[in-house]
């Protein structure tokens, strides 16, 4: 779907701190509303999930809809419980998937 | 004379059935518009009680941050923020954004856990018109919270 999202992690110096993660992927977001050239309506196409894991559990879940901007950017917080790799996927409409993995380190 | 009276009046009703036709035409023009777009969306007040059902939603703890003017409703900056402990036994489980003036009501849906540290998210919305955006708490004791702010948009964002 789409090039490799961007992912800013905050610090955290400890376990237990509460860290922002900010995401930011490309994405067309087609409404299904618009209509193309030809008058016929564009087929929606957008991401409609986004999940933030963090060893197995979930941290983090968005339903999109049609309303949230192209190239939709999230940032949600996360209460760092140790050390570990933050996992996070997209899925658009057309079932592409994109999943990037993320270190968090404390201290 | 006479003949000319009658044929003033042949074409006023001709008018009238025309534009009456026409009336009839365009709304079902309108409808099956709307029918082909996908499976119609549900209007705000719909997708309102869905989130709500016959609880009470206490306007509370919700603070949505939006600009007050938006000039470019194709990417508007927001966040909302619920006052939360956001632990095991007492957080936000669900924030649900709703808008009540754009052609789909639902905007995003955001999910929570108590490993999330703070019931606060930040994210673009598109925005049609000026309107009311909405935001519906989910706790986990079951009850609701809401908040509400009023945004000013200069270009609508839709497309269409």
């Amino acid at each position: 779907m789409a090039s490799k999202p961007r992912i800013k992690v905050g610090k955290a110096s400890k376990a237990g701190d509460v860290i922002e993660v900010k995401t930011l992927i490309t994405h067309v977001m087609e409404t299904g509303f618009r209509k193309g050239s030809d008058g016929k309506l564009i087929p929606r196409n957008i991401i409609n999930t986004f999940t933030a894991t963090f060893g197995g559990k979930e941290v983090f879940k968005a339903d999109l809809s049609s309303g949230v901007s192209a190239n939709p950017y999230i940032s949600f917080h996360f209460k760092v419980p140790g050390p570990g790799d933050l996992e996070m996927t997209w899925i658009d409409d057309k079932g592409e998937k994109v999943v990037e993995k993320v270190p968090v380190s404390v201290g | 004379m006479t003949q000319r009276f009658k044929l003033e009046v042949v074409d006023r009703r001709d008018f009238v059935v025309g534009a009456a036709a026409a009336a009839t035409l365009a709304v079902f023009l309108g409808r099956s518009g709307t029918a082909i777009a996908q499976d119609k969306p549900p209007t705000f007040d719909e997708a309102f009680k869905k989130i709500v059902g016959d609880k009470k939603a206490e306007e509370a703890k919700v603070a949505i941050e939006l600009p007050e003017i938006a000039e470019n409703g194709n990417t508007v900056p927001y966040s909302v923020n619920v006052e939360s402990p956001m632990t095991d036994a007492d957080y936000v489980k669900t924030v649900h954004v709703l808008s009540s003036g754009n052609p789909s009501p639902t905007i995003a849906s955001f999910h929570f856990s108590p490993m999330s540290g703070e019931a606060k998210v930040s994210s673009r919305m598109r925005l049609a018109k000026t309107q009311d955006i909405y935001a519906v708490a989910e706790l986990s004791n079951g009850s609701m919270l809401v908040g509400k702010r009023t945004v000013k948009v200069t270009i609508g964002g839709c497309g269409g």
